[in-house]
């Protein structure tokens, strides 16, 4: 897999999406045959408050190239906070990457509700996008760092400067 | 409780140079409630170690475990063939456990993940703040309930200095003067008139500035 | 007398005492200690010299202090808890003292974080109320703490700071009360901007009779300008600038500002001077020191008594 080059492989993205919201929004997007890449693969989950941070963390080693987590819109948590807790969670895992040498980039958190069918297809097609800027999870294919004073010296980091994370 | 927070990962593995089998070894108790060192902590710590080997080409085998306690020996010894056969232990307990664990493991390399901060109270999610410095001589019954040494930024003992403004600290608008709360609550309780009375020079001798301190029961010890 | 110095001749002789201040130079150039205290020469009847202000590192208090001796001028040695032990505290005492000087100020200390050595371990090891006890018990009973005696005692004139514009507000004099208990001789209060609160502060220190036990020296600072206003009003702890003065250095031209500083530095030691319990006055001209004449003559506080 180490000649696959940036932008032209099909990523592998992992998605925990919340029963209440997101997942039900996925399956909205199938019954309503939106087209979208298939390269998410989605983990249901009760409530994104079941979050840790080593379930992203595990997604990335095991070599997915980007995870996001997908919870109800603010003030619509089945649980109450269980979607602010993850978001919170999220910019932590990003410094985990950064200490890494991975890219922040690789994980995100999104809002979908149940209802937000073309919402859902708009975040895989994000996220696979940045899957393809960023390359295939060197953790996979064997690369040296991509992020950090370490990307610059193995040279993993081609494209210059990194965006920052949105959010 | 003591608080701590994790180092950060270039650090710890700075620490382990020439290292090839690793262990990362939690703390059930002060550092698991602050999560800093805990069951959790020693999983992500491992998981980010494994990450990090991937991508350097460091070759190193990570294995986990957690003892309720790392300052008991009882506890220690739990961790007796998880250590076996490691090069580096890396210790997420506060600064006793790692010592506590280097002195049971002799001769084991014993690294610390975790920067041992303060005697504090958990005022929140996520959030920390220090109440106590274990000086050996307690003064809260006279200061109602409020440590002047710990928590006034100049450990005074006779009121607060003058750069005391809308209950806050000259050090910092966050940080509460310990002397205005000291104020509030004697005032409160009605005992303002033990303010009055000057508290002459303490004695550190019962602090750390009497050397290293040690505690010896006869009545436990039998 | 106690000590001798001037300072307490002046309080002696029922007269209204006027202090200054110099701030030593951040490094060893004695000529900017003899730049600053040229200008106070004659002018008041003792000079602070103060303890690494603001934490910032300078010249000791005492190398300074003894430079302002062989000018002729009386020295204020200040002396902060927050670098110092208790050992080297008692030690310098006996040290400044051999070396002539007879007053000296005890205080807590500005934080570390306010300076240029923030990484330092601040020591804190007495506070300001049980300094001005151990040196009281120097100069009353010839002993050090612990209960040993001393060979020569050093006679010190004590003063300490008070802050009438800290919280809370209603501690204040009791604060101020127990200095005089620990045996202050002479207080000299943080830069009075805020009239109405002073006074508030000085009815309460009376009506505790505290005046009769020490002598209180009102703190004055005039504003050089505008910024100066602003920088007191917002960053400096402790200090409460009205809205009134700022509007006041604001309502006049930028070039007339200083001498509307000085004006008002006049007429707030003019009007210091009536109140009930205030001894003196404390002038801290910082960074100003040749203003001095000009202020305190407009005071009509010159000359100085002659006591000795």
């Amino acid at each position: 897999m180490n000649d696959v080059k940036k932008g032209d492989f099909e990523p592998k993205i992992v998605a925990f999406a919340c029963e209440y919201c997101s997942y039900t929004a996925a399956d909205l997007a199938g019954s309503m045959r939106l087209q979208y890449p298939a390269s998410v693969r989605i983990i249901l989950i009760p409530c994104t408050g079941r979050m840790d941070a080593i379930m992203l963390l595990k997604a990335l080693d095991e070599g997915a190239d980007a995870v996001f987590v997908s919870g109800c819109q603010p003030g619509d948590c089945h649980f109450l906070r269980g979607n602010y807790r993850a978001k919170a969670m999220v910019p932590g895992v990003k410094k985990m990457l950064e200490e890494i040498g991975l890219d922040p980039d690789r994980v995100e958190f999104f809002h979908v509700a149940a209802s937000e069918a073309q919402r859902w297809v708009e975040v895989v097609e994000e996220m696979t996008a940045r899957a393809r800027r960023l390359g295939p999870n060197p953790l996979r294919t064997g690369g040296g760092p991509e992020y950090g004073p370490l990307a610059e010296k193995k040279g993993g980091k081609e494209d210059g400067p990194r965006r920052q994370a949105s959010a | 409780m003591i608080v701590g927070e994790r180092k950060p990962l270039e650090e710890i593995i700075e620490s382990l140079e020439g290292a090839e089998k690793v262990l990362v070894a939690g703390c059930g108790t002060c550092v698991a409630i602050c999560m800093a060192g805990g069951e959790k902590e020693v999983g992500m710590l491992a998981s980010e170690l494994k990450m990090a080997a991937k991508l350097r080409d460091m070759k190193i085998e990570v294995s986990e475990a957690t003892a309720q306690r790392q300052c008991d020996k009882e506890y220690l010894d739990t961790l007796k063939d998880d250590v076996k056969g490691k090069d580096v232990v890396i210790s997420m307990a506060c600064g006793i456990g790692v010592q506590y664990m280097a002195l049971n493991y002799e001769p084991m390399r014993v690294v610390p993940a975790v920067n041992t901060d303060f005697l504090g109270a958990n005022l929140d999610v996520g959030e920390w703040a220090e109440y106590c410095q274990s000086c050996g001589d307690c003064v809260l019954a006279d200061t109602g309930g409020v440590c002047p040494i710990a928590r006034c930024s100049k450990s005074l003992l006779n009121g607060p200095c003058g750069g005391s403004a809308d209950g806050k600290c000259e050090i910092d608008p966050e940080t509460e003067c310990a002397w205005q709360l000291i104020y509030d609550r004697m005032k409160a309780l009605g005992r303002l008139e033990k303010l009055t009375e000057i508290r002459p020079p303490r004695s550190w001798k019962t602090s750390r500035d009497g050397g290293p301190r040690r505690l010896v029961r006869e009545d436990q010890k039998a | 007398m106690k000590s001798g110095s001037n300072l307490e001749k002046v309080f002696e002789k029922g007269e209204f005492a006027l202090t200054g201040e110099c701030g030593p130079p951040r490094g060893a150039d004695l000529e900017v200690v003899k730049e600053k205290a040229k200008h106070l020469v004659g002018y008041v009847d003792a000079v602070n010299v103060t303890d690494n202000q603001t934490s910032i590192v300078r010249m000791s208090s005492i190398g300074a202090s003894k430079v302002l001796i062989d000018m002729g001028l009386e020295p204020v040695m200040q002396m902060v808890c927050r670098d110092r032990n208790r050992i080297a505290m008692q030690s310098d005492i006996f040290g400044a003292y051999a070396l002539g000087i007879r007053n000296m100020l005890c205080l807590s200390g500005d934080h570390q974080i306010f300076g240029n050595q923030q990484d330092a371990k601040n020591v804190f090891d007495i506070d300001s109320i049980q300094l001005i006890n151990v040196v009281h018990t120097m100069r009353e009973e010839g002993k050090i703490l612990g209960g040993d005696d001393i060979d020569g005692k050093p006679e010190m004139f004590i003063g300490a700071a008070a802050n009438p514009f800290g919280d809370p507000f209603d501690f204040r004099p009791i604060r101020l009360a127990k200095k005089v208990a620990a045996g202050v001789d002479f207080i000299q209060t943080q830069c009075i901007y805020n009239m109405p609160k002073f006074r508030e502060y000085m009815k309460r220190v009376v009506d505790m009779g505290l005046h009769e036990k020490c002598h209180i020296m009102a703190g004055i600072t005039p504003l050089k300008s505008l910024p100066m206003a602003k920088y007191m009003a917002k960053k400096v702890s402790g200090i409460d600038v009205p809205q009134e003065i700022l509007d006041r250095m604001k309502g006049v031209e930028k070039k007339k500002r200083a001498a509307e500083g000085i004006k008002l530095a006049i007429e707030q030691i003019q009007e210091v001077k009536d109140i009930e319990g205030v001894d003196g006055v404390h002038l801290m001209a910082i960074e100003w020191e040749k203003k001095v004449p000009e202020i305190v003559e407009g005071a009509g506080l010159h000359p100085r008594p002659q006591v000795s």
